[in-house]
């Protein structure tokens, strides 16, 4: 356990970087999801297949490649610069990654809680005179919310998980220090292995725990 | 099929006229964005014919991407086979009677399945060495952590298939005087593998892409050969990576089809074989268990 609470600085700096990659990530997936499955159910034929062509490029991409073209392409070649400060850059270069490749999950997500709203809840919507945006968005989406809560949990964990890969992009997260501990105390890998994967459940559960509590709460009685 | 046509009034005569407007100003919209990353790319030379033409040159394809598609499929064709055996293996033990089978195994892949693959791959391949003295190839340790991770994920999905089935199943294989291993092995799991099928191949393909991050332990295979082989030499990277990303594409949307197809065929069989013998004259109606899965 030494090699651990030696370089307990170092982790939970480590850690904190997970963190925000997941929190900002997660924001910027949940609003351009929400805007992706918009456009995938809405009037406009240019809006559905853009949003479809999106959701199948990104989903089918391995997050590998996502995240290195986001430093290369978006980075290195589209010119993109967030912060003259290279770390800070490449943070949210790996955040933009992230969010382009969780967006496609959460928009299929949100797109089966659409699915789940009774056909009537929209008839009605239309009925009283509203129009497309005010039928999504008063009455059909915060319902589709409610539906999808658990998925969403999923999603949220994934992403947790999948800010590992950022290293590609140049992030200090967590592997990057477990692989460099382990190459230096190369006598406590199991220690050093078991501590960083005890950083993502205490991560992980609570996560787990709250989404589960939400989707009992929010559940829509029908 | 429209889809949620529901959600907004067939537009009259003002609405089609504003929807085309739109339609044109969104359109637009896009080709300037289209063009605005054509001409970032272009100040960079990204579209020089010397880059693009490598792709289309025979002995480009048999030196990187070939050999790199086989690393790639290597990799995960030998991780589906495990993991689907691992699955196996600890969902049945996950549903034993046997509390001393039953806890660790549910602690294996409650672990696993919590632990980002990225780290197990770490654990493996660097610390092989510490840990017994050989150091784990690239390829055994991408292999090991896409088996450990997709295997656990695959168990619980097994699990949920033997939860799903109808409770008669069992009772029956009981009543036959069946231990519970063959009830198991000869009644359960073959029904919840057929039932589950859609979300096993969905994890196949979660795991094809997965098998990318070979590339960052130096594992040889598609992203490897495209990003250090093709770019390398070439020095062609948006090309290269542009062709890696449309090969998985095109194999994912393979799968993703064919679990779509498998979906179907499954509800329709059920829709035949499910419940007493009827009238096959009158129309049956669609089932409604498999709205969520249908695509649009």
């Amino acid at each position: 356990m030494d090699a651990l609470f030696t370089e307990r600085a170092t982790i939970l700096a480590a850690f904190w970087m997970t963190l925000r990659l997941t929190a900002v990530s997660a924001l910027g997936s949940l609003v351009l999801g929400t805007v992706l499955s918009g456009m995938r159910v809405s009037p406009l034929p240019v809006l559905r297949t853009a949003s479809q062509v999106y959701v199948t490029v990104a989903r089918n991409t391995p997050l590998t490649l996502v995240l290195l073209f986001t430093s290369l392409g978006v980075g290195a070649n589209l010119g993109v610069e967030f912060s003259a400060q290279i770390s800070v850059n490449n943070y949210w270069l790996a955040v933009l990654g992230l969010t382009a490749y969780t967006s496609a999950f959460v928009c299929e997500a949100l797109r089966s809680g659409i699915n789940t709203v009774p056909v009537g809840q929209a008839e009605a919507a239309r009925a009283v005179g509203l129009g497309f945006g005010q039928t999504l968005g008063f009455v059909v989406l915060p319902q589709a919310f409610r539906a999808v809560i658990p998925p969403l949990g999923s999603i949220l964990i994934a992403l947790t998980k999948n800010t590992t890969v950022a290293l590609v992009a140049g992030v200090a997260e967590a592997s990057v220090r477990m692989r460099e501990m382990i190459e230096i105390y190369g006598d406590q890998v199991i220690q050093i292995f078991l501590g960083f994967a005890a950083g993502f459940l205490v991560l992980c559960l609570p996560t787990g725990l709250l989404f589960g509590w939400l989707s009992r709460r929010l559940a829509v009685a029908r | 099929m429209s889809g949620h046509s529901n959600l907004y009034e067939v537009p009259g005569r003002r609405g089609v006229i504003r929807n085309r407007v739109l339609a044109a100003v969104i359109t637009a919209a896009f080709a300037w964005l289209g063009y605005v990353v054509y001409a970032r790319f272009d100040e960079r030379d990204q579209w020089a014919a010397e880059k693009w033409q490598p792709l289309l040159r025979a002995d480009v394809w048999t030196t990187f991407i070939l050999p790199g598609l086989e690393g790639t499929l290597k990799a995960a064709g030998l991780g589906i086979v495990l993991a689907g055996a691992f699955g196996l293996v600890f969902a049945t033990a996950r549903m034993s009677d046997h509390a001393w089978i039953r806890v660790p195994a549910a602690a294996v892949v409650e672990f696993f399945r919590a632990v980002p693959l990225l780290l197990l791959i770490f654990c493996a391949f660097f610390g092989s060495f510490a840990l017994t003295g050989t150091t784990m190839s690239p390829f055994a340790a991408v292999v090991l952590g896409l088996t450990l991770y997709n295997g656990s994920v695959i168990a619980e999905t097994l699990r949920a298939g033997v939860n799903s089935l109808p409770k008669g199943q069992a009772e029956a294989a009981r009543a036959l005087g069946m231990p519970k291993g063959q009830m198991m092995v000869l009644v359960l799991m073959p029904q919840a593998i057929v039932a589950m099928m859609p979300a096993i191949i969905s994890q196949f393909i979660v795991l094809l892409k997965d098998s990318a991050l070979g590339f960052i332990v130096g594992y040889d295979e598609l992203v490897d050969r495209g990003l250090n082989g093709i770019a390398a030499n070439f020095s062609n990277v948006i090309p290269a990576a542009l062709l890696v990303a449309a090969i998985f594409i095109a194999i994912n949307t393979a799968l993703d089809a064919l679990a779509r197809w498998l979906q179907q065929r499954i509800s329709k069989g059920r829709k035949v074989t499910r419940g007493p013998a009827r009238d096959t004259a009158t129309p049956q109606p669609a089932p409604m268990d498999n709205a969520l899965a249908k695509p649009l």
